[in-house]
């Protein structure tokens, strides 16, 4: 039986689509400042962030932000080059192990100071995919039209999903602003422009604690009740890209049922439906209340910010059984579930 | 309370400067195959996989896990990818023995990596972020003023560093998988080598190395069907510490200390110089094995050259440092660290071949990272915890 482990703190910055001038550790600082005020905490019993160094061009990424968390006297830290809620995965073990309360995750990533879908491309398998040039767009369009192929979907379908994430996104004060999708031009078809994530900087932090420390620093701490990830097979010719059987099996380990409010890191309109169907999400469920990827997606925190999310309807009061998911590598290879209920634990 | 964590297979590739046979998937099977050989255990008897490689930069490649996902087994199957600059290798393990420590899984591969003739890492490490000037060139440059302050403050004479590259280098010979064998290595041939970041002369540098380690671990239940004697996990540690701070001691980083202290405590630990058998240090500058041993505890400040140059961390010392040839024989970046984990569980199973250490029985594996800020240790023993 895992040891009881809730969100009790979660802040992320009013995230931008164009370039402020700010370096990533200015971007992520306020938010750190703002977490540790909140919780009352200046220490954690461990500290893990995510970030990555293709967005800034430059190695260690996370080296600099130690600088701006206040790292001293030292602290026990750790990171991914990974979306911050593998971050918070690896806290979350930590925390299993019963020797420390609370751990700090954040993530933060500046994707404006470089072109996204061209970076995305170094990400893919460097002797056979990445020569080719395939950029991130085209290969979510091949997955677009195998979904829409086995399953009937008609591009109206995914401008659907636009439409009510950008309508959601207006009333989150974080997330960019974005017009109702309007114009018929492809980016790659079958994906118009508004089917694609907006290039978006910011940053967000969580805090998570253990057992009564939980009870000490939220109201209604939001606690995990599952969590796993699990990847599938890198090249797209060997998957079913219409499917994402890893969402579905982290999803089953990760006891996905009788959720009321998902928060899905879906980053193309498309992938929500995929997901949506692998997570065995009915009509009744809620998702993406908060705009989602599509209203604001800052590299490397995005995923995180979906737990955040999804945490803060448990904070609120106004859930109490929800979902905050993940994504990693092109076309959904990689996800992260991690289900979250405000009925006391521990 | 955390469950026991068991090392019950340990693999390597040989480090060498080109890897030009294997792609870098074909290399990490490589090391990850010979680890599953030694646990007697398939890819599917895997739950998790954890990877670790230092920066993306190196090859060029941005998150690399992903395209590596079927290389490593890891379909279906979680993996995640650690990066906490050198001491990553480090780090790597310790996550992945923490699911195990937290009862999340119960046989987990870990693996690090570098393919450094895939680019070129001093390069890499010099290019900066366009909102800072970068006034050195590679590692050397940058630790090169600590190593001088080193030698500054606490009297070491000049050839204290030449020293340890020549042992390191001795040790090298007897450890089938190192990079650099040197026939004949002597302090003169050491001294003669052109010097790149003063003090640091050419030998007394780590090289560039292609090469993969993985490790097997296990859970108490797993450990009891494995086939060789395991090594176990008796503590693990990881500190980190800002870069820029005006109060920090980059010659004796209170990270490291901290550290130290972390993991002896866990360990039941009070004299690491005499209760401990060997260890295996990250030192890719050879000054760094003495500041490292008053860093680590294994002598008073000032004192750590004096045991270099008493032979106490030569294989047949009282305290064997390096016995595999460490990251000065061998350095695969981003494998480095978690070759002196590995290397560490191979002693204390009794398995280090021809630089086995007699009857070691808990040994140190240790590593560091950026710049100078980022340590991650862990202690294991022959015997349970």
């Amino acid at each position: 039986m895992p040891r009881p482990v809730a969100v009790v703190a979660f802040a992320q910055t009013e995230h931008s689509g164009e370039d402020r001038g700010m370096a990533e550790i200015e971007i992520l600082a306020p938010v750190i400042t703002e977490i540790k005020e909140r919780t009352g905490q200046k220490q954690f019993g461990f500290t893990c962030s995510g970030s990555c160094d293709y967005l800034a061009g430059a190695p260690f990424a996370f080296v600099s932000a130690l600088d701006a968390i206040g790292a001293w006297p030292p602290i026990s830290e750790s990171h991914v080059e990974m979306d911050a809620a593998w971050a918070l995965y690896e806290a979350w073990v930590k925390l299993q192990h019963g020797d420390i309360d609370t751990a700090l995750v954040y993530g933060f990533g500046k994707s404006s100071q470089g072109n996204l879908r061209a970076v995305l491309t170094q990400q893919l398998d460097p002797y056979h995919l990445a020569p080719l040039g395939i950029d991130a767009v085209s290969l979510a369009a091949l997955q677009a039209r195998a979904y829409m192929e086995r399953s009937g979907a008609k591009e109206d379908d995914l401008r659907a999903v636009a439409a009510r994430s950008r309508e959601a996104g207006h009333g989150n004060p974080f997330a960019l602003h974005l017009p109702a999708p309007e114009g018929d031009d492809y980016d790659v078809a079958p994906l118009r422009p508004y089917d694609v994530a907006p290039v978006t900087d910011g940053a967000a932090a969580i805090v998570l604690a253990a057992g009564d420390r939980a009870r000490e620093l939220c109201e209604r701490p939001a606690w995990i009740t599952g969590i796993d990830h699990r990847t599938e097979p890198h090249a797209p010719g060997v998957r079913d890209l219409s499917r994402s059987d890893s969402a579905r099996v982290a999803g089953e380990k990760a006891g996905a049922t009788g959720i009321e409010v998902a928060e899905l890191h879906a980053q193309y309109t498309h992938e929500e439906l995929i997901l949506r169907e692998a997570l065995g999400l009915g009509e009744d469920t809620v998702v993406n209340p908060s705009g989602g990827p599509l209203s604001a997606n800052p590299m490397m925190a995005a995923g995180l910010i979906r737990i955040g999310e999804a945490a803060a309807r448990v904070h609120d009061g106004s859930a109490s059984r929800v979902l905050g998911h993940a994504s990693s590598g092109p076309c959904l290879q990689q996800n992260l579930v991690c289900v979250l209920s405000g009925e006391n634990h521990g | 309370m955390a469950n026991r964590c068991a090392i019950i297979g340990v693999g390597q590739t040989a480090y060498k400067t080109k890897r030009l046979d294997v792609s870098m998937a074909g290399l990490l099977r490589e090391a990850a195959r010979r680890a599953l050989e030694d646990a007697q255990l398939t890819w599917k008897d895997i739950d998790a996989v954890v990877v670790g490689k230092a920066p993306d930069l190196f090859e060029g490649v941005m998150m690399p896990e992903t395209f590596l996902a079927e290389a490593l087994g890891a379909a279906g199957k979680p993996i995640m990818r650690v990066h906490t600059a050198g001491s990553v290798g480090g780090s790597t393990a310790i996550v992945a023995a923490g699911l195990i420590q937290g009862g999340v899984h119960d046989r987990v591969l870990t693996i690090a990596w570098e393919k450094q003739s895939e680019s070129n890492a001093t390069w890499a490490l010099t290019v900066n972020s366009p909102f800072t000037t970068s006034l050195v060139v590679g590692a050397g440059g940058y630790f090169a003023p600590h190593i001088r302050a080193y030698m500054r403050r606490s009297g070491a004479p000049d050839h204290i560093g030449t020293l340890v590259a020549v042992k390191d280098r001795q040790n090298a010979l007897k450890n089938p998988w190192a990079h650099l064998k040197i026939p004949g290595i002597s302090r003169e041939m050491v001294e003669s080598t052109p010097m790149l970041w003063e003090p640091i002369r050419y030998l007394e540098t780590c090289p560039s190395s292609d090469g993969a380690c993985a490790m097997v671990l296990a859970s108490e239940d797993a450990a009891k069907k494995a086939p060789a004697p395991p090594a176990w996990v008796h503590g693990t540690s990881m500190r980190s510490e800002p870069m820029q701070f005006a109060g920090r001691d980059t010659v004796s980083p209170q990270g490291g200390k901290d550290a130290a202290a972390d993991v002896y405590r866990q360990a039941g630990i009070s004299d690491p110089r005499r209760e401990l058998d060997c260890a295996e240090v990250y030192v890719p500058f050879s000054w760094y094995e003495p500041m490292w041993l008053e860093n680590l505890g294994f002598c008073g400040e000032s004192e750590g050259w004096k045991l270099t140059e008493a032979g106490a961390t030569a294989l047949d010392g009282d305290i064997p440092w390096n016995p595999s040839g460490g990251v000065l024989s061998s350095n695969p970046i981003g494998a480095s660290g978690m070759i002196r984990f590995a290397e560490a569980a191979l002693q204390v199973r009794g398995q280090a071949g021809e630089h086995q250490v007699d009857g070691a029985r808990r040994a140190l594996g240790h590593a560091y990272g950026g710049g100078a800020q980022f340590f991650a240790m862990w202690i294991v023993g022959s015997d349970k915890p």
